[in-house]
Order: C-alpha cells, then sequence, then structure tokens
C-alpha cells in the first residue's frame, strides 16, 4: 500500500512531435511499493509517457522526477519490459538476464535466484529462439528485475500472449514484485488486467494524453480473479474511457471525470 | 547420409564414363588424360615437392590478400554503417571505385608494383575487399532499431554499443560477405598468378598450357577447387558455431 515517499513525481508534463501535443499538463505521483496501470485509447501518449520516464526521450516540458532525480539511462533503480521481450538472440537465457552487467555478470549468482522465480531454471543456456512467447516474457521480466530496480516500468507487457499465458504471467509479476518490493507502473490495453494487478488504475484521454479519471482498486492481495468487485471496478474504468474519445478536449470534463472516478472509489469501498 | 550419396551419383558415372571415353581412343589422352593418368601425374607432382610447394605459395598469397582485403572492408563498413557522416564521405567513392572491373586493376598493379608479390595481394585484397565491405553496411543498417534502443536502456552507447549490439546483429551478414570475399579472393588468385608469376597453382595452368601438358591443368584445377571449398567449409564452419542463436530456417532444417 502507498508509503509516504514520492518515487515518481510528474508535473505538468508536456511533449510534443513537430506542432501536434501529445502530452498536456500531465500530473501523476507514485509511491513506494505502489502498483499503478495507465489505460488509454491507442496512441493517447501513454508509451510516450513511459519513454520519458525510463529517460529514453528527453525532449518534454514539465517536470519528472524519478527518485527526486530528473529521468535517466541506465539508472539502476528503473527497469523498462517492452511489449515484446526483445531478448537479444545471439545471448542465452541467462546472457540476457545478466546482460546489464555484460560478460561479468554470467556467473552472478542471481541469475539462477531470478530465473528459478520466473520458472526458467531449466533454461537458462537455451537460445531465445528455443523459448515460447510466454517464456520469452517471463525471461525479459527476470532481465527486469536483475538490476534490483525500485520503480519497474512495463509498456504493454502482455498483450503479444495468449490468454492463459498472459494470467499465469500476471501472477507471476504479481510475486516477483512483492517479493522484491519493486514499485510497478504499467501501461496495458486490457482493463480487466489493469484493475486485477493494479492498487490504481490511471485512465488517459487521447491526443493530447490528460489524466482523466482515477479508479482505485482497495482490495486487498492476493485477490481472487472472480471476485465480483473486480468487475463492478471494470465497468466503472470502461465508462471513464467510453468518454475519451469524444469528450477529451475540455478540461472541464477531465476534472468532472475525476468526480466520478472518486465516486466509484466510494462506491466500491461500501461493497464487502 | 543418404542425401550425400545421392550427390555421388553424376560424379561417379561421370569419372567412369571420362575414364571409359579415354581409354576407348574416342578421345586424345593428350588432350583429356584418363582419371587414373592424373592419379600418375599427382603422384609425380607430390614426389617432386612441386605440387605442394605451389598449393603453400598461393594459399599463403591467399590468406594475406584476403586478411588485408576483408580486414580494411570490416573498418571502412564498420564506420559507414555506424555513421551517416561517414557514409556521405566514403560510401559514393567506394561504389564508383566497385565499378571498375576488378581485372582491370592488374596492368596498374604491375606498373606500380612491378611483378613480385605485392600486385598479386593488393589485387586478391581488392577482390576481397567488396563483397565484406557491402554485407557488412547492410548488415548494420538492418540491425533491429528495438535492439537498439534496448541497448541504450543499460546505459550503453560508443563503442560498448558497438561492440554489445551492433556487431553481433551484424555477425550472419559479415560471414556472408567472408565468404563470398574468400571465393572471390581465390578466383583473382588464379587472375594474378595466369598473368605473372613463376610459382603457385595459376603458374601450373599456365605452365600446362605452355608446354602442352593437359594433365597439369586439370591437375591444378581440381586442387583449386579442393582449397577452394576446404576454405570456404573451414569459414561455414566458424559461421554456424558463431551463429548457433540464429533462428533461421536452415538451422531448424538440420
Amino acid at each position: 500500500m502507498p508509503a509516504a515517499e514520492p518515487l515518481l513525481q510528474i508535473e505538468r508534463a508536456e511533449k510534443l512531435f513537430g506542432s501536434r501535443r501529445v502530452i498536456d499538463g500531465l500530473d501523476l505521483q507514485i509511491c513506494e511499493g505502489e502498483i499503478v496501470s495507465i489505460v488509454g485509447p491507442s496512441g493517447c501518449g501513454k508509451s510516450t509517457l513511459l519513454r520519458i520516464i525510463a529517460g529514453l526521450d528527453r525532449d518534454f516540458g514539465g517536470s519528472v522526477s524519478v527518485l527526486g532525480h530528473s529521468p535517466q539511462l541506465h539508472s539502476r533503480d528503473v527497469g523498462l519490459i517492452f511489449q515484446e521481450p526483445r531478448l537479444l538472440p545471439w545471448l542465452t537465457v541467462a546472457g540476457n538476464v545478466g546482460f546489464s552487467r555484460g560478460r561479468r555478470g554470467r556467473d552472478d549468482p542471481r541469475i539462477r535466484e531470478l530465473l528459478e522465480e520466473v520458472g526458467l531454471a531449466e533454461h537458462a543456456t537455451a537460445w531465445p529462439k528455443q523459448l515460447s512467447g510466454g517464456m520469452a516474457q517471463r525471461a525479459a521480466i527476470a532481465r527486469g528485475l536483475f538490476t534490483q530496480p525500485r520503480l519497474l516500468l512495463l509498456d504493454e507487457p502482455f498483450s503479444a500472449v495468449d490468454a492463459f499465458t498472459r494470467m499465469r504471467l500476471q501472477d507471476l509479476l504479481l510475486s516477483v514484485a512483492a517479493h522484491h518490493g519493486t514499485t510497478l507502473l504499467m501501461i496495458t490495453h486490457d482493463i480487466s488486467e489493469a484493475i486485477y494487478l493494479s492498487d490504481r488504475v490511471l485512465v488517459l484521454a487521447s491526443r493530447p494524453a490528460q489524466l482523466l479519471g482515477e479508479v482505485r482498486v482497495p482490495l486487498p492481495r492476493p485477490r481472487r480473479r472472480t471476485h465480483p468487485m473486480l468487475g463492478t471496478l471494470a465497468t466503472d474504468t470502461m465508462a471513464l474511457l467510453e468518454r475519451t474519445g469524444t469528450t477529451s478536449s475540455s478540461p472541464s470534463h477531465g476534472a468532472e471525470s475525476s468526480d466520478e472516478a472518486d465516486e466509484a472509489t466510494r462506491h466500491s469501498d461500501g461493497e464487502p | 547420409m543418404r542425401a550425400r550419396l545421392q550427390g555421388l551419383i553424376i560424379p561417379v558415372a561421370g569419372l567412369i564414363a571420362w575414364e571409359a571415353v579415354v581409354r576407348l581412343g574416342l578421345i586424345a589422352p593428350n588432350l583429356l588424360p584418363a582419371p587414373t593418368q592424373l592419379l600418375g601425374t599427382v603422384g609425380e607432382l607430390l614426389g617432386t615437392g612441386e605440387l605442394l610447394q605451389d598449393i603453400a605459395i598461393s594459399c599463403t598469397r591467399v590468406a594475406v590478400g584476403f586478411v588485408i582485403g576483408a580486414g580494411a572492408a570490416i573498418l571502412c563498413g564498420a564506420f559507414v554503417g555506424l555513421s551517416r557522416r561517414a557514409e556521405a564521405l566514403v560510401d559514393p567513392t567506394v561504389q564508383a571505385l566497385r565499378a571498375i572491373p576488378s581485372l582491370a586493376w592488374v596492368p596498374l598493379l604491375l606498373l606500380w608494383l612491378g611483378i613480385d608479390e605485392s600486385p598479386k595481394i593488393v589485387l586478391i585484397a581488392i577482390g576481397a575487399f567488396f563483397p565484406v565491405y557491402l554485407n557488412l553496411v547492410s548488415g548494420i543498417h538492418n540491425v533491429d532499431r528495438k535492439l537498439v534502443e534496448l541497448g541504450e536502456v543499460y546505459g550503453l552507447a560508443g563503442v560498448r554499443l558497438i561492440w554489445r549490439i551492433f556487431l553481433p546483429a551484424a555477425l550472419p551478414y559479415l560471414f556472408v560477405g567472408l565468404r563470398a570475399g574468400l571465393s572471390l579472393a581465390w578466383m583473382f588468385l588464379v587472375a594474378a598468378e595466369l598473368i605473372a608469376a613463376s610459382s603457385g597453382l595459376g603458374y601450373l595452368l599456365n605452365d600446362g598450357r605452355e608446354t602442352g601438358r593437359a594433365d597439369l591443368v586439370i591437375v591444378a584445377i581440381v586442387t583449386l577447387a579442393l582449397l577452394g571449398k576446404l576454405s570456404d567449409g573451414i569459414l561455414s564452419a566458424v559461421q554456424h558455431r558463431s551463429l548457433r542463436w540464429q533462428d533461421a530456417y536452415h538451422n531448424a532444417r538440420g
């Protein structure tokens, strides 16, 4: 549950592609230990936001601070997991997990531990081409955790795998994040995934990206996928999202939607 | 295994037919000696040590020329592939030089470098340069942008980014270039030795023609074929070992 220290603090973030504004005045705060998902229409600037936080995109307005620093590449505190596993095909699974340490990392005992944790211990010496999509993404998760980041960014990490594998990967992510005390910020298109995994789900309007509303998920962990409240909250989120296409440009609508999100939270709190 | 045996049918049948045609007197033996006669020639050349000496000289020339040409190509190709500025500066010149049929260099090389080893080695190096250069440049241009980005996320830049991302990613292309360059190196060796040499397998070819000994010519041809195949086999083995990770149709087959 949220602690006091803000791990990630974004104030009035702005991003222009040419003359097009893709992110506009976005505020976001994430505390240590939180699991937060961002949902929004395709191309609403979510991935751009993640790239900014990861330090891959330095050309933005406003202020972004990760653990009190401006975003930088190869910060050990921030890990990034992509939509595709992006394993380097010429390295073994173990070599990919320990990639950040290069050759010296080959015999690092942490590789073995992480591979065991994600269930790939027997595939340490396999080539990426020998892995299924789900196994490859598990290896990518292990690689993301290898630097022991405090904040792990995930860009639609499970969208390329089948539904069954997705559920297993979600639970795997939750267990390793809990084990390592990692804060998660995830982008997803899958609303039920967002609700099931997160403490908070942020709904973004489409271009330019603005915070349209927030749905809190006050359920204890471990959660049951069949819990009725998950469905209710997914419906609330869907209702917020439905507005994004048509009424995103006016700030007043954004505020209105935030109220609605609060309402949704209160509503949820009332249930057993 | 079965496929290998199948591949032997035509050569073996051809050898038997060849032997028969010569033995039956249908072709004059001085124009086309029978395979068994060629074995005699090989024995004779081995006995005098001439064949082994020619092989050693030719192999040395190919090796030195290939290493120089391929090495220069890897350096140039890496710069041109990685830097737009280097590409704009160097690539048009290289493309223009490529348009010169490489054998057209021979007279100039002879004029400049005399008739000893250097013109032969330079010619072989020129032959090996272009395929290596072209394949490496296109290999680097084809490196997956997403893998480069991954390297950047892990703080790689400059030489370390080249060494850990670009080089391994371009390696399959580099091997294609090296193998093509090696086969051209053998081709240019023969050209160089035919034109001006007093030793080597190309010289043996010329010697056979001048003295009217078809058997010497055929022995030299077969030896060149074997050496070409052997050197390509070595490179191919290194390639397969280095590219085991590749998820390619060819690897899946076998």
